[in-house]
């Protein structure tokens, strides 16, 4: 059996970057994860924002990774060809005695070295026209971000493969014991051999590190839930639009995406089941309500989707990115909850520089390439104007998706690349097909058949989401 | 840049009528520009019958109903472009296409016909609660898979919302061996067509459920259950009134919506329609770019999508023959218990007869329709019965048009 010098546990946006870290040396890494897509679960369902780090307390994981990673992402992002924008975010305060509490906030963000800027009420609405009237003042921090989520894992991952990183899905990890030097990590098919372990499983990153010594620390999962508003128009908001923080997060936020959607959300509700993203509709009039107190217009008859994501809320308060007690060759990376996305490189780099240099003995590869091969898409190229690529290039022209614009050409090269989508969700995720106001309508039928095609199995294979999620049942005469 | 007279976006049943229309009246440069590989729009997919009835007074199958258009297109030599889709356009009516074979091109038009059809209201826009697995589908999508792929999308269905492609398709599954276990319908009447309940529900002892909703969808991987609850006048769930019931589908026949995704592009006014606010002509607000069928309006029969798809193939010719002499707008407006109204605008000089078609807002008996202007009755039309799920159609002769003042209301009285 092949063994590999370090096995990552989780293939969400941090094992990504832990994964894509360690490609850089001449070891071998493998990558597991349980779902059917890397950045199936937390990753995927979250507020998609690059936060400035104003808010984290200062000292703590939370503040120095995401101070750090922030700074990271204009280089990753054209590295991973993945779309990212600092847009900037105000956190408002809409009535008087909260303006003391922004202040406070300033003074944070200070100490976590991050820029920010106390606005007056009359500058809050020159940037923010659809602000409440009421606004007193907000904390701008021009170094926020809205990312491209989907795409920053998926493309981190393929980067990671291109380098030599082994992954492997469907996945899940039910023992981890160490024989002499090295542990034995059976997983519901396989079983695998790795010198090192890094556990980055998210909401399970307990239940992971408890397989191997017992732990002081616990994963409180929290679920938050969203309203996606179609790209009708631009302009309801041009910022990330904070409330003040309180101690259940950041709180209900509105923000655009990269993709000229609207995001409102998130709830947080403590929920003891990880893997729950049932959506419940008293949460989210809360969600309406409360984000409406900001924003008075948003136009809830444009919402085309609702979602939940969870995060892995730690009884820390804070990252854990430790060894294990009695091993250094198993290291744990659990309770990433935000700022955990924006934290991600800068914990992917510390991972493997401070963590595993100091254990395995890392080698730079003379030829890791730190770039994807580049995306092409209609959309793009509607916006920059140029067509060159497109005329030039076969299915490039032919439009899948009405509402996003998604050619043939780009799902068949996210098909052809080294992590590809096995699902409807899972090449949505990728090439936004099935993600405009039509959810698929229109494009699905289409979108089975291709993945049926490239697959070559029948369409009744073919799976909406996870495992045994098939959209069709059944055959019933020849059709084209 | 290609330039042609009249351009027509979308191939389907308003499309070919428009540009068959247009044509007649004498327009020679027309380009249709059709997304699929054939002509005809979702009548494609629409293989049971009942289309036709008032355009050729018989009852055919919907690729029957479009054949007949798609000959009259051919006999014709009108030139059509397939594979193609019209990705953006400008106030000027320069129109960028993407072309499965040809790539991106442009067209400047002289005139422009929306007739891009309609959207299914999906699961996430009505905020379906509970878990995010397969098995959840839109009527119209798992008619494709059926009657063009030969796909079922499942074994043992609930069907949400009674709207008439969940009816056509509850018959259609059943057809093909599906136990279509329930139709449920949030309002305390059908959105469908009377005679679709009587052939696709009750000949097949499917019942329907009103004012009942699904409160949850319950399924880790695929659909396992639906639990439908009942709903009070307000639309709030009633405790205790919970029905749980196995399935493997939940169909959403829900409602369609205008697609115009189009003229965000050009700050085109729309209305309560959801599609663009036009006049009778079917010009949009915006000076030579016109919409009709159901991306204007959400129509219940096809063989009034062809009526309109000629009213604005009429206007588009006129308009590029400078027939269309704009005057000062007089804006029509639904009143006491109409929802909408079409055309939301009349010009001044209008030479013709207006045909206003609206819908109710709820179910009504025994109601006299009150066209009225300026406090002037222009009309008094009686109305035995009116439903929402059919639209009313009222001719106002072109010599009640001098009495109209600025605006012109419909509403409906009690007789």
């Amino acid at each position: 059996m092949e063994r590999f010098d370090v096995l990552i546990i989780g293939a969400g946006v941090t094992g990504a970057m832990i994964a894509r870290n360690l490609a850089k040396y001449d070891i071998k890494v493998a990558l597991l994860d349980k779902e059917n897509d890397v950045g199936n679960l937390t990753s995927n369902a979250n507020s998609a924002i690059v936060h400035s780090g104003y808010d984290p307390v200062p000292g703590t994981n939370k503040a120095k990774f995401n101070v750090l990673g922030n700074a990271m992402f204009d280089q990753i992002c054209d590295e991973l060809d993945v779309s990212f924008s600092r847009v900037g975010s105000l956190t408002v305060a809409l009535y008087d005695e909260q303006l003391k509490i922004l202040e406070d906030l300033a003074k944070r963000s200070k100490e976590n070295g991050v820029k920010v800027e106390l606005l007056n009420a009359e500058q809050v609405k020159k940037m923010e026209p659809n602000i409440n009237p009421c606004v007193k003042g907000a904390l701008f921090a021009p170094t926020a971000g809205i990312v491209d989520v989907f795409n920053f894992v998926v493309h981190a991952v393929e980067n990671a493969v291109d380098n030599g990183v082994k992954l492997f899905l469907n996945q899940k990890v039910t023992s981890i014991n160490k024989e002499k030097d090295y542990y034995v990590v059976k997983t519901d098919k396989e079983t695998f051999e790795s010198k090192m372990v890094i556990n980055a499983a998210g909401c399970f990153a307990d239940k992971i590190a408890e397989m191997v010594e017992p732990i002081d620390w616990k994963i409180t999962p929290r679920k938050g839930e969203y309203f996606v508003l179609d790209h009708y128009k631009a302009g309801l908001v041009n910022h990330v639009i904070f409330p003040l923080p309180s101690e259940k997060g950041k709180g209900i936020l509105v923000t655009m995406t990269t993709s000229g959607n609207y995001l409102v959300g998130p709830s947080s509700e403590l929920d003891e089941d990880p893997s729950d993203y049932t959506t419940d509709p008293m949460t989210l009039r809360n969600v309406r309500a409360q984000a409406s107190e900001m924003v008075p217009s948003i136009p809830f008859n444009q919402v085309i989707r609702v979602f939940a994501g969870s995060r892995p809320t730690c009884t820390r308060h804070d990252f854990v990115i430790e060894y294990s007690k009695k091993d250094k060759y198993f290291i744990n990376v659990g309770g990433i909850e935000s700022p955990g996305f924006v934290s991600s490189p800068a914990i992917g780099e510390y991972v493997v520089e401070q963590l595993v240099k100091p254990v395995l003995s890392l080698k730079e590869k003379k030829d890791f390439n730190p770039r994807v091969r580049r995306y092409h898409r209609l959309y793009s190229a509607m916006n920059d104007g140029d067509y060159k690529f497109v005329n030039e290039h076969e299915n490039y022209s032919e439009i899948i998706c009405n509402c996003e614009k998604v050619t043939l050409g780009e799902i068949l090269d996210a098909l052809d690349r080294s992590v590809p989508p096995q699902s409807v969700k899972a090449l949505k995720r990728r090439t936004r097909a099935g993600y405009g106001r039509c959810q698929g309508g229109f494009c699905q039928p289409r979108v089975v058949l291709i993945l049926a095609k490239h697959y070559g199995v029948s369409p009744l294979e073919i799976n909406y989401d996870g495992e045994f999620s098939p959209i069709l049942l059944k055959k019933i005469k020849e059709g084209k | 840049m290609r330039t042609v007279d009249l351009l027509i976006i979308g191939g389907g049943s308003a499309g070919m009528a428009a540009a068959i229309q247009a044509k007649k009246e004498g327009i020679d440069d027309i380009l249709i520009v059709e997304r699929d590989e054939h002509l005809g729009g979702i009548l494609n997919q629409c293989i049971h019958n009942g289309f036709g009835l008032t355009e050729f007074k018989e009852e055919l199958t919907g690729p029957e109903y479009l054949s007949r258009f798609v000959k009259q297109v051919e006999e014709l030599k009108i030139p059509y472009m397939l594979n193609s889709m019209v990705i953006s356009l400008t106030k000027d009516k320069i129109v960028t296409i993407s072309n499965k074979e040809e790539g991106v091109l442009e067209y400047k038009a002289r005139a422009i016909i929306m007739a891009t059809g309609c959207y299914e209201r999906s699961a996430g826009a009505i905020q379906i609660p509970g878990d995010r697995c397969s098995g959840i589908i839109t009527a119209g999508t798992a008619q494709k898979y059926l009657n063009i792929h030969g796909y079922l999308c499942g074994k043992r269905i609930v069907i949400l919302g009674s709207g008439d492609i969940g009816l056509i398709m509850a018959r259609r599954l059943t057809l093909e061996g599906a136990k279509v276990i329930c139709v449920s319908e949030l309002m305390p009447y059908s959105n469908g067509l009377n005679r679709n309940i009587a052939q696709c529900l009750n000949d097949y002892n499917i019942p329907l459920y009103l004012s009942r909703s699904v409160s949850k969808v319950i399924g880790k991987n695929r659909l396992e259950k639906v639990i439908l609850t009942a709903v009070d006048d307000k639309m709030q769930f009633i405790p205790g009134t919970d029905m749980e019931i196995e399935c493997d589908t939940l169909i959403l026949s829900v409602g369609l919506i205008p697609y115009i995704s189009l003229l965000d592009y050009i700050d085109c006014p729309t209305s309560s329609t959801k599609g663009a606010k036009v006049n009778e002509h079917m010009e949009t607000m915006i000076d030579g770019i016109f919409s009709c069928g159901n991306c204007l309006h959400v129509h219940d029969v096809v063989d009034f999508v062809t009526d309109e798809g000629r009213l604005a193939g009429h206007g588009a010719a006129m308009y590029l023959k400078d027939q269309l002499q704009k005057g000062d707008a007089i804006n029509v407006l639904p009143k006491d218990g109409i929802g909408y109204v079409v055309p939301q605008q009349i010009d001044r000089n209008n030479q013709e007869d207006v045909t206003f078609k609206f819908r109710v807002r709820r179910p009504v008996k025994d109601m006299n329709l009150i066209i009225e202007s300026n406090g002037q009755l222009i009309a008094k039309i009686f109305k035995p019965v009116l439903i929402p799920s059919e639209m009313v159609m009222v001719k106002l002769s072109k010599d009640k048009l001098p009495l109209l003042g600025e605006e012109v209301s419909l509403r409906l009285e009690e007789r």
